[in-house]
């Protein structure tokens, strides 16, 4: 690992000085299974950059199964713990309690890290109950919840954080029948019901920011909660070089604000709350799955996104 | 010194457990194994036990934490029943596959429908392929002493698989006995530290366990679990005998009783063991030739002992308190394709009693023994005998 | 030009890696998915123009393989054996010093 700071003799410009925050080591290695563009390989390696080998993983059934491997190989340079589709809570739970146990020293500074990572159908729908039992215990464990929006490893199944007017394999449309009629589920208010010490959201587009987030997570003790928005080239019929920008998008159009609960206090890092934020269609519009929408539907999940874009604000207003 | 007290089975089962240290307990409440937790947390919550305690949300994920424990290295421990065991199926077969030594009590309970929380064994016995080895104790002595026997044969590197002991609900659970609590001292020689050299989750060691197995190898790694359940045929008779040694109580996978002369050999598990024992002596004092038999373990099934068994006998009736609906008992299944390639076997018998905590009574043994002399002489009749039926309701 | 960081870890694993099956069938070799040479999935090949690059960073940080490494002067390098060519490389380089072209086989 060379140390960015060198840069080996160059002049690093403002802008992109932060991008070193990264760290330069990879845990997360090559050769992994991830369909091309995938956000959810890239969560990984930026995890893994976070953590470096300091850190136990569970993943349960989900795509980062198949990411991550079959035996007798791993892209893991951690250890992992692969487990059953709606378990992750509790196995996380478990781990945290036997290293406790053996008297290792948790979370903070230099301790380990076990993390959690689920994607959306393990978390929001399967998985919520052992979220549930993980965050109200207080065990000192970090979840992520990597949001791809469906069940992408069974073949694109809606889940409940599936947004309104999407595509999936059983939310066809048809004659008699809408696309995705439900609006997507709040995991985090839900988590933050819970009144955990911290929880945020992230993206794959801004890694500066969710790497700072997940040593924020290590540093405050007790059950820490991220959601990072994680796009699927494959599941969302989008080509796969717009990831990044798709991502980017999610949070420019307020669809996927990023932001903080820090003991109490909401903090939004982005988008910018005086600004308006893009039209949802700038994010529609790349992906397949969208497609179908007529322009009331677009008008549907416009307002939706914009309402609940105001109520965070408020919350960051009132609770700041 | 060894203590003795008077406890429930429960309380048997707990300090069974207080006494093996497991570091990491989770575990849910049910009817009839809530106690055992219970009693688990005042030893914790008095500084008795130095363990981690997970109050958990479900018995999904006590048993997913105490995966989660073991896999990270320590000893786990938990207790359930029934619907408990149901909703923990899928992970059983997950512990067992990563070759996690897990330990659970089991106060054995009939399963839902309709609604029934006391005693058969149609919990364990439906969790019977999930590659967990499988005891079943007749009295409260026998849980605690089962539980621990569990942990070291479930630790032993030639098994490493996960075990459970049964002890029936109410029958033991609920009922005060006395029983021996062996030295701490000796229990800590008897079970070492859980030292795992194959799996565990440390960052200084970065494995991978679970992964995707392909069928070019998932049956490899299949016959890894079944050639260590084979292996525990052995170990179990060696942590057996050490136990005696160390404690004083014999064990063994088949238990007879006045079986040497016997024509017709009565066979069960847990604690109906001691009303056949006593029904035997009975009918012995009448001069029939009966004797009974106790399966200890009934995972890895005691297949020779079974063998040896039947040479002595012309009928083997099969006492069970479970049922796989269109084939009939499980007992009676391991015990038929125990003898199918003997040269010369016994008439087998299968006898459904006692489910859901329908009372055993002389009277219903005196029916099966009847069925069993008739089939003796004539031949068997039907293929399932139903006993203590209530046919005027039917 | 500098090495790839995984290219240790071939020989690594190469050197390790057994079918032999183990109590619980754990892969106990970290990493070992590096001897899976994605590169071969490529149907576009991200073409790099050192000349318009100004060393941002973005084309490495995204790169979910991750296919792309530096150089000794901090110039992307990339990994042909791993890269998947999604693409998003070219689409995030600011001064499109990255194209992606038609492989050729
Ligand atoms: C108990 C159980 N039910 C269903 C499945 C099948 N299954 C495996 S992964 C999956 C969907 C995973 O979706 P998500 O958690 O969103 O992760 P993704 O694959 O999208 O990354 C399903 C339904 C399973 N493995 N276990
Ligand atoms: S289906 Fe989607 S989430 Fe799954 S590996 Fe492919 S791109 Fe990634
Ligand atoms: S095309 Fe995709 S896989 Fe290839 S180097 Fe660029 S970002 Fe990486
Ligand atoms: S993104 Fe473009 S400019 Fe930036 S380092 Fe990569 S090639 Fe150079
Ligand atoms: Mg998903």
């Amino acid at each position: 690992m060379v140390p960015l700071e060198e840069v080996r003799g160059m002049e690093i410009p403002e802008n992109i000085k932060k991008r070193l925050s990264i760290p330069f080591e990879e845990n997360f290695y090559a050769g992994h299974t991830a369909c091309q563009g995938c956000g959810a390989a890239l969560g990984l390696r930026y995890v893994l950059k976070a953590y470096g080998k300091k850190a136990i993983f569970t993943i349960p059934a989900c795509c980062s199964t198949i990411i991550a491997g079959p035996w007798p190989y791993s892209a893991f340079g951690a250890p992992l713990f692969h487990t059953a589709f709606e378990t992750t809570g509790a196995v996380i739970s478990g781990i945290e309690a036997a290293l406790k146990a053996k008297g290792y020293k948790v979370k903070g500074k230099d301790g380990i890290m076990v993390v959690g990572w689920a994607g959306d159908g393990g978390t929001a729908d399967i998985g919520l109950q052992a979220l549930s039992g993980f965050l109200e215990r207080g065990h000192d464990a970090l979840y992520i919840m990597y949001d791809n929006e469906a069940y992408m490893n069974t073949g694109i199944q809606r889940s409940s954080s599936t947004p309104y007017g999407a595509w999936t394999t059983n939310t066809p449309g048809g004659k008699k029948h809408f696309l995705e009629k439900r609006h997507k589920k709040k995991v985090i208010d839900i988590v933050i019901a819970h009144k955990v010490p911290y929880a945020a959201t992230a993206s794959i587009a801004f890694p500066e920011d969710f790497i700072r987030k997940l040593k924020k997570a290590q540093e405050i003790p007790g059950p820490s909660f991220i959601q990072l928005f994680a796009p699927c080239p494959t599941g969302w019929r989008s080509p796969t070089d717009k990831s990044i920008e798709l991502a980017r998008l999610a949070v420019q159009t307020a669809y996927f604000p990023l932001f903080e609960y820090e003991n109490g206090k909401y903090k939004i890092n982005m988008p910018n709350p005086k600004k308006e934020p893009k039209p949802i269609e700038e994010f529609l519009k790349l992906q397949g799955r969208f497609k179908y929408m007529t322009k009331e539907d677009i008008e549907v999940l416009q307002e939706w996104v914009l309402r609940e874009w105001e109520e965070l604000k408020k919350k960051a207003e009132v609770f700041g | 010194m060894p203590m003795r007290k008077v406890m429930k089975g429960n309380e048997a089962a707990a300090w069974a457990a207080k006494l093996a240290k497991p570091k990491v307990i989770a575990a849910f409440p049910i009817t009839p194994s809530t106690l055992v937790p219970e009693k688990i947390s005042e030893f914790v919550a008095n500084g008795e036990l130095d363990a981690e305690f997970i109050k958990v949300e479900s018995e999904h994920s006590a048993i997913s934490a105490c995966v989660g424990a073991s896999a990270a290295g320590v000893r786990a421990f938990t207790a359930t029943a029934s619907q408990g065991l149901a909703l923990m199926h899928e992970i059983l077969f997950i512990a067992a596959g990563m070759r996690l030594p897990i330990v659970m009590a089991i106060g054995n309970r009939a399963l839902s429908a309709p609604i029934n929380i006391w005693n058969d064994w149609q919990d364990t016995i439906s969790e019977r392929d999930t590659g967990w080895i499988q005891f079943y104790a007749e009295n409260n002595q026998e849980a605690l002493d089962l539980i621990l026997i569990a942990f070291k044969v479930a630790e032993d590197e030639r098994v490493l698989l996960p075990a459970m002991t049964g002890f029936d609900a109410f029958i033991l659970t609920h009922t005060v006995e006395p029983v021996e609590i062996p030295d701490q001292e000796l229990v800590d020689e008897f079970l070492g530290e859980y030292k795992p050299k194959h799996a565990y989750l440390d960052p200084k060691r970065p494995i991978t366990q679970g992964t995707l197995g392909f069928p070019a190898h998932y049956m490899e790694a299949r016959y890894k679990v079944w050639e260590a359940m084979e292996n525990a045929r052995q170990v179990i008779k060696e942590v057996f005998e050490e136990f005696e040694k160390k404690f004083g109580r014999k064990y063994q996978m088949v238990e007879e009783y006045k079986t040497d002369d016997a024509e017709i050999v009565m066979i069960t598990m847990g604690s109906l063991a001691g009303t056949l024992k006593e029904f035997v002596d009975k009918k012995r004092e009448e001069g029939v030739k009966v004797g009974a038999a106790k399966i200890t373990v009934y995972r890895p099934f005691p297949i020779e002992e079974i063998r040896a068994l039947a040479k002595k006998a012309k009928v083997l009736a099969i006492l069970e308190k479970d049922i796989s609906f269109g084939s009939g008992g499980a007992v009676f299944a391991d015990v038929a394709r125990s003898l199918i390639n003997e040269k010369e076997k016994p008439i087998v018998l299968d006898f459904i009693i006692g489910l859901g905590g329908r009372d055993v009574t002389f009277g219903q043994l005196e029916e099966a023994l009847s069925i069993a002399e008739k089939a003796m002489k004539e031949g068997v009749e039907e293929e399932v005998y139903w006993i203590g039926l209530r046919k005027e309701i039917l | 030009m500098a090495e790839s960081p995984f290219k240790a870890d071939i020989e690594r694993v190469e050197k390790e890696l057994t079918e032999k099956m183990t109590p619980g069938a754990i892969a106990y070799i970290p990493g070992s998915s590096v001897i899976n040479k994605t590169g071969s999935w490529r149907v576009f090949k991200p073409e790099f123009n050192k000349d318009k690059c100004i060393r941002c960073f973005l084309c490495y940080t995204y790169c979910p393989e991750p296919a792309i490494y530096l150089d000794e002067e901090n110039y992307p390098v990339f990994d042909y054996d791993y890269c998947k060519g999604c693409g998003i490389c070219a689409n995030e380089c600011p001064t499109k010093a990255i194209t992606m072209v038609r492989e050729v086989k």
